[in-house]
């Protein structure tokens, strides 16, 4: 299904566009204060003052999600962004089946502090069930389509009941001539409701737009060169910056000497706060040759510690435990099983690697102070926590800054979007003119990233009589620095560091049973029954469990990374339970099934396989040769989260056993989301999450000397790129109208790597513990076979 | 600084620049151009990748000095969202987008290559994108929206 958007005033500013903000009388803010006002669809940054009192659009009240005007268009606002996930399409097709109203009608804004309610981050996948929840924008919408209808019936003397709607119109079934516009009955006025609770959504069997495939809004501009970026958007007056980040990680500024850019053209700034250190200049080549320059001097911080045997160091530093189950019988199982099977999974530090070097444009006026303002153009995740975060690094109440979400590159979680956005703010607040920032690729591969952390991860199976697992035991160690920043953790990313903000250290502390279950790390595994204040919670049946999540101290800043701990956790749960069956000589989806409860999680792993065509029967795969090229499949399910999102993959793989290059030759994904909002969109993320679970898989890891990140251009973090074989990727979408809506985007990814290690094991029998798969570790597994 | 003299996309403009600048900040700071992008300012991923006389180039890397007299296409003189090029119109037909910053790279040596070999075969297709970085992983329908420009051309 091909439409034609309507486009919100772009939220990156044009001159014209600017020009019309500043200009604007009433903001949309103005709008939750003043009685019956003009809808105005933008906000004047520059009226903000320290005097003016200005309230955030409350996110429990309609007027702060939808408006309709005259003329019967839609102004839509949302809080749940887009960086090339398709979810702002969903989100369009939501307006449209939820309101009945054309989606050319709607003219959508997310994620604008000015206009949009504060939805927090967009992450963790929880963008679908969060906008069709109990309290977000489906409800809202459903709330105020129940009010169009009272005023309708009022307006036309009929029952709520005996009327319809169709393209923003209401009418009276039996009299369809009698009919009056949603515009007629509310244009340009406010709801003035809280969202109902009890307000009726749609039932998804009987969505119309949504659970089609509307076509991407975006692609059009984005295929000829018209879409705006973060990277393009251009400020009137705007100078460029460049950071210049310490050599070493820990070191402290001894000295800047700014006579060393003097001579240089551009009219060359040095701005330096604490250990941040960044210059500007007229034009970004300008700005780039001065950073180059600039002579700075650096403290000598303490070596890192080594990379070779850094999964042993883990081990040895104290920790902060979490448990996520810990049943009363844990040990006393294990100790009496017939047999123990055990196993030790490792996973690297990692990087998002986003294709664009972050960029970010801010505009700080009048210094810091009760009296300075400013705008900041970010594609940050989260619009509210950026402007609170930043607000305390300038010193600027965060009510006299407006952050505007411009999307950027693909960012996977927590790439350099928020730290790019401190430091053009601390460029402009220095030198009181609009400042863009685009970082280089070493900038931002090296000192911006809030890396996906590494694990190392100690598996134990206790087994019965007859070979089923009785007692699982998970303990991991994993580590941690920073975060996404917010108004109490400026310091939870490298730029907020840098200008004298504190890191929260990790505290050593010892973990205590859990009461509740949460396994949103997906630490412990669809195999256990997770059973956790007396009730069995997961999605297996394996009763006796001990999952322990011991976190120490990162040398580097981490963050979400595509799949947060549920990535690297599922590599250890999947591979595991793969090398269990293989223990007991079970095919591995049939021994699978044997260890789960949850008819979802279920139809995934078997929808996977038959998409496949599974041939039931042990690993590794008889009649495979031990020497030569050999092919063999595996399989890995996950419900992301614990509870938003099943989904089950097969790899088949070829190996090389004399290089050890590993190919994989197909993908089968399944995956339940619960209703499919957009069946081409589901389709496009299960693909690329295969893939890039795949790269992840087989080729990247961050490298560091003692002194810094040495992973720092795409030769020194290779992933996959064009010119390898791409596998054949098959999609199997589990449609569920009755069920709630669940993510969709990181399912895939999350099990990739389980699923290519067991396919690698099905042709050779040798198990790869360590990710990245690269041919050195694949010929060490296959020396190791028995 | 030096008056350089460039031609983009059919229009000519003499810009203010380092002569060793690399090409990509005048065609984004003076032609105020969207599509060739910044990625790693290495000629490493293709971002910034645009045609030079018909053939891709890095921009991000190739000195501005080295474009005069010669026509820079990007991937806005193909078309436009109301009459995109047919390469453009088989991306929007896949969906064969994610975040879609890469597409300049893709599609520039995609197109390049078929327009001399429109009976290639895939494979071949997708070796002429050797190295090129698509971080969303978009391969599989990129690959796609390829073939159908191919089939196009050969039609």
């Amino acid at each position: 299904m091909s439409v034609r958007f309507t486009k919100p005033v772009a939220a990156a500013m044009t001159a014209d566009a600017r020009e019309a903000l500043e200009k604007a009388g009433l903001s949309r803010r103005d709008f939750f204060q003043t009685a019956g006002a003009l809808i105005v669809s933008f906000s004047a940054a520059g009226k903000l003052t320290g005097q003016t009192a200005t309230v955030d659009p409350p996110v429990n009240r309609v007027d702060s999600w939808v408006a309709i005007t005259a003329d019967n268009q839609v102004k839509g606002y949302a809080g749940k962004c887009e960086f090339g996930q398709g979810f702002k399409t969903v989100q369009y097709q939501l307006f449209a089946e939820e309101l009945g109203v054309a989606i050319e009608s709607v003219q959508l804004t997310i994620c604008d502090t000015a206009q949009c309610p504060d939805q927090g981050v967009s992450s963790g996948s929880q963008g679908h069930p969060t906008q069709f929840g109990p309290s977000a924008l489906r409800q809202a919408l459903a709330t105020a389509r129940e009010a169009l209808l009272g005023m309708a019936a009022q307006r036309l003397g009929a029952a709520s009941g005996d009327l319809a709607v169709e393209n923003g119109e209401v009418f009276v079934k039996a009299d369809p001539s009698k009919r009056v516009a949603y515009g007629a009955l509310i244009g340009g006025k406010r709801f003035d409701l809280t969202i109902n609770p009890n307000a009726v959504p749609k039932h998804p069997s009987e969505y119309t737009v949504l659970g089609t495939s509307v076509a991407r809004y975006d692609i059009p501009e984005k295929a000829t060169g018209q879409y705006e970026f973060i990277q393009n958007v251009r400020v009137p007056g705007m100078l460029h910056g460049k950071v210049v980040r310490p050599p070493a990680i820990g070191a402290k500024v001894v000295s800047v000497d700014e006579a060393s850019v003097a001579g240089l053209p551009g009219n060359v700034k040095v701005v330096v706060k604490n250990d941040f250190v960044g210059v500007v200049a007229d034009k970004e080549w300008q700005a780039l040759q001065a950073a180059q320059e600039l002579k700075v001097t650096w403290s000598t911080p303490a070596a890192l510690p080594a990379q070779a045997g850094f999964y042993e160091y883990m081990r040895r530093q104290p920790t902060r435990d979490s448990y996520t189950v810990r049943t009363d019988d844990a040990d006393t199982v294990m100790n009496g099983a017939a047999r123990t099977v055990a196993a030790t999974y490792l996973h690297p530090y990692q990087m998002h690697g986003s294709l664009a070097s972050s960029c970010s444009v801010a505009d700080i006026q009048g210094g810091s102070g009760a009296n300075a303002k400013g705008t900041i153009w970010s594609a940050t995740q989260g619009v509210y926590p950026q402007r609170d975060s930043v607000a305390r690094v300038l010193e600027i109440p965060n009510t006299n800054l407006r952050v505007i979400y411009v999307e950027g590159s693909g960012c996977y979680g927590i790439n350099g979007a928020d730290t790019v956005s401190f430091d053009a703010a601390l460029l402009s607040q220095k030198v009181g003119k609009p400042v863009r920032v685009q970082y280089t690729r070493a900038d931002e591969m090296v000192a911006a990233e809030n890396y996906g952390p590494a694990y190392v991860v100690d598996m134990k199976a206790g087994l019965d009589a007859s070979g089923n697992i009785a007692a699982w035991s998970y303990e991991a160690w994993t580590l941690a620095k920073g975060g996404r920043p917010n108004a109490n953790n400026p310091g939870n990313i490298v730029t907020g560091a840098l200008a004298g903000f504190a890191t929260a250290p990790i505290v050593p502390a010892a973990g205590a049973t859990p009461t509740t279950f949460n396994n949103g790390g997906n630490s412990a595994s669809p195999y256990g029954a997770g059973i956790v204040g007396g009730r069995a919670q997961g999605t297996g049946n394996i009763r006796a469990e001990r999952v322990l999540v011991r976190t120490i101290q990162s040398p580097f800043f981490t963050g979400p990374l595509r799949s947060p701990a549920r990535l690297q956790n599922t590599f250890a749960n999947d591979s595991f339970i793969d090398e269990v069956a293989a223990a007991v000589r079970a095919d591995p989806v049939e021994y699978r099934l044997r260890h789960l409860s949850d008819p979802r999680m279920k139809d995934v792993l078997t929808g996977a396989a038959e998409a496949y065509g599974w041939d039931a029967r042990p690993s590794p795969k008889p009649g495979n040769a031990r020497t030569g090229v050999v092919r063999g499949r595996g399989i890995a399910v996950v419900l992301y989260e614990g509870d938003n999102g099943y989904c089950g993959l097969v790899a088949e793989v070829e190996v090389d056993q004399t290089t050890g290059a590993v190919t994989v030759l197909r993908l089968v994904a399944s995956q339940d989301s619960g209703p499919v909002s957009n069946p081409d969109g589901i389709r496009n993320q299960m693909e690329g999450g295969a893939l890039q679970g795949m790269s992840r898989a087989m080729r990247e890891e961050v490298r560091w000397n003692d002194q810094n990140v040495m992973s720092q251009d795409w030769r020194s973090y290779p992933v996959f790129q064009f010119g390898m074989p791409i596998p054949k990727v098959e999609c199997v979408v589990i449609d569920r109208p009755d069920a709630e809506h669940m993510g969709a985007g990181e399912c895939t990814i999350t099990i990739a790597a389980a699923a290519i290690a067991n396919a690698i094991f099905d042709a050779t029998g040798a198990r790869i513990r360590e990710v990245p798969f690269t041919p050195a570790r694949v010929l060490a597994a296959l020396r190791a076979r028995t | 600084m030096a008056a350089v003299n460039l031609s983009v996309n059919g229009q000519a403009k003499t810009v203010d620049a380092d002569p060793d600048s690399p090409l990509l900040y005048a065609l984004t700071e003076d032609f105020l151009l969207n599509g060739p992008k910044f990625g790693c300012g290495l000629a490493q991923c293709g971002s910034c990748t645009v045609l030079l006389d018909g053939e891709p180039v890095r921009s991000c890397t190739l000195p501005c000095s080295e474009a005069v007299g010669h026509e820079v296409t990007s991937i806005e003189g193909l078309g436009t969202v109301d009459q995109p090029h047919p390469l453009q119109q088989a991306f929007i037909d896949e969906q064969a987008v994610q975040c879609g910053y890469c597409l300049s790279g893709i599609m520039l040596y995609g197109k390049t290559f078929i327009d001399s070999n429109p009976n290639a075969t895939e494979a071949e297709i997708l070796r002429s994108l050797n190295g090129l970085i698509c971080r969303c992983h978009t391969h599989v329908r990129m690959a796609k929206a390829l073939m159908r420009y191919a089939e196009g051309r050969r039609a």
